[in-house]
């Protein structure tokens, strides 16, 4: 990819601001330039740009999401803002392939590991939603191995949970008008893959940790 | 459009807003000199967080009634969409909710200031009480989500009818057409709004001074009732002696101001009681040291409409 910023990013980055009225906390760390992977719950299709825009510019220009490529890629106007905006990394989600025990040797997902690797590169970010899919928005459900992987392969790269809150009100799962509301978005204490850490075992912490986030109770 | 520009009663409300401001604004730095390290530094910190809030506030309000109606319904459209949306982010609303909520915020809102800009009373007036109240339960019971059905529907109402209908009436002053004092509606609209926020400010300045006795501990441990009389008494004082500014005698001037007053109370106080309930201590974080919009206004929404048919009833013929 090119590290052009478009020019209508910071445009996009304040609507999807005022449209969330997301407050943004950082309870666990500082925003940085260091690379980290970015992981939140997923409520609503409004998720990725709120995380995103609500990063401070220098970093959301080197900051790229991990998007289904189904999604992204059904409209024109999608892929033109995936590819030249948000510079976004393509992940297809049908390609689950042979087998999903990653010990197999015909583990197919590896490659989608080898992508996200690829993504991150030597300077860049990257927002990840380790459900997969988007939930209604009460809890957080079980996280893909993708983020155990990758957090393996790249060990000097920060795990940074995000808690999204509201926004599956304001935009929830099967509407496309959104109401208004506040939100908030809380990014926590980074995290790392333990030595001898299972895989179960760090997805399980790392959903504990996006979940502990949450500040108002379920609505 | 900017027939308020000539109209020097209306200079002299403003600079007696700017002097306001201005001594404020030095009494918050001397006590700033004064108290270094005490505990009642977080007290003065905040004081001058909100005396910083008012300078803002005074601006924009003073450049939207100047540019005439068109910019007081902007301004109070911007306040009412505010006020909603923090009300509707912590009143707890369900999946069902969505297309009402949708619907309040983009038609039903806009609607009702197009109402006023349009001078349309008889429809402003019933638009939200009459109209939208049949409109919010049938269209969130066709979600098909009962639970909770009747609290949820009250919800979308109560908040819709504070912060949109009530709040509406503020700005609904300058379609008054009173004997005598055309063209002047701009004053009726500023003096509702400095008596009203003065009387908040001294109600506030009162109970921190004198405040023993209160009034609804379990609501808010901030009201006392040397805070509210206080508060209320000096806020009469004060709107009757702005009354050359109004189209009311004195008397008249101070039995509005203390309506202003005790109406304002009320609407403070039973936004504590919703806060106090969802268990909040502000709105929202909006304006800087005052919590959110919605704690800046609950007393307007509760004055406004009542000060607008008292107004209309009494000096509109």
């Amino acid at each position: 990819m090119n590290n052009h910023i478009h020019p209508i990013a910071s445009l996009l980055a304040a609507i999807g601001r005022g449209i969330s009225g997301v407050q943004v906390r950082w309870a666990g760390c500082e925003p940085d330039e260091r690379q980290r992977v970015y992981f939140a719950n997923h409520s609503s299709h409004l998720d990725f740009v709120v995380l995103w825009s609500a990063l401070p510019s220098e970093i959301r220009a080197k900051t790229r999401p991990i998007a289904a490529k189904d999604y992204w890629e059904r409209t024109p106007l999608r892929r033109y803002l995936a590819n030249n905006v948000f510079h976004a990394v393509f992940l297809d989600r049908g390609s689950s392939g042979k087998t999903k025990n990653p010990d197999e040797p015909h583990f197919v997902g590896r490659h989608l590991i080898d992508e996200m690797a690829d993504a991150l590169g030597t300077e860049h970010s990257l927002i990840l939603f380790p459900e997969g899919t988007r939930g209604t928005g009460e809890k957080v459900g079980p996280f893909r191995s993708g983020l155990y992987h990758l957090g393996l392969r790249r060990p000097d790269v920060g795990l940074v949970p995000a808690y999204l809150e509201n926004l599956n009100r304001i935009l929830p799962k099967g509407e496309f008008l959104p109401v208004p509301m506040l939100s908030l978005l809380t990014f926590g204490k980074p995290l790392q893959v333990e030595p001898e850490e299972h895989r179960d075992a760090f997805l399980e912490r790392a959903r504990e940790a996006v979940a502990s986030l949450r500040r108002i109770g379920s609505a | 459009m900017f027939e308020a520009l000539h109209d020097a009663k209306l200079d002299w409300l403003y600079g007696g807003v700017l002097v306001l401001l201005l001594i404020s604004t030095l009494i918050g730095r001397v006590l700033k000199s004064r108290y270094k390290s005490d505990p009642g530094r977080t007290t003065i910190d905040n004081l001058n967080a909100r005396i910083r809030a008012w300078w803002k506030m005074c601006a924009i309000f003073a450049v939207a009634v100047v540019s005439g109606r068109i910019g007081s319904l902007i301004l109070f459209g911007i306040i009412s969409f505010l006020a909603m949306r923090e009300y509707m982010t912590l009143v707890p609303t369900r999946r069902g909710d969505h297309r009402t909520l949708f619907w309040s915020f983009f038609v039903i809102m806009p609607l009702q200031y197009y109402l006023i800009g349009v001078q349309w009373y008889g429809l402003f007036a019933v638009m939200i009480p009459v109209l939208a109240c049949v409109y919010i339960p049938p269209s969130i019971a066709i979600a098909g989500d009962t639970e909770h059905f009747l609290e949820r529907a009250s919800k979308v109402q109560f908040g819709i009818m504070v912060c949109v209908y009530s709040l509406s009436h503020a700005p609904a002053l300058l379609l008054l057409q009173i004997p005598g004092f055309e063209g002047h509606d701009a004053r009726l609209l500023l003096y509702l709004v400095i008596v009203d926020q003065m009387s908040d400010v001294l109600q506030y300045v009162w109970g921190k001074l004198v405040g023993r006795r209160k009034i609804a501990w379990r609501v808010s441990p901030n009201k006392t009732w040397e805070g509210f009389l206080g508060g209320a008494l000096s806020a009469t004082a004060l709107g009757t002696a702005l009354w050359w500014a109004t189209p009311f005698t004195p008397l008249e001037s101070a039995g509005m101001s203390l309506m202003i007053c005790i109406l304002g109370f009320n609407g403070g106080l039973v936004m504590s009681a919703i806060k106090r309930d969802i268990g909040i201590k502000d709105f929202g974080v909006v304006i800087e040291g005052h919590g959110g919009i919605l704690d800046r206004i609950d007393s307007l929404c509760f004055a406004a409409p009542i000060f607008f048919h008292l107004v209309r009833y009494y000096f509109v013929p």
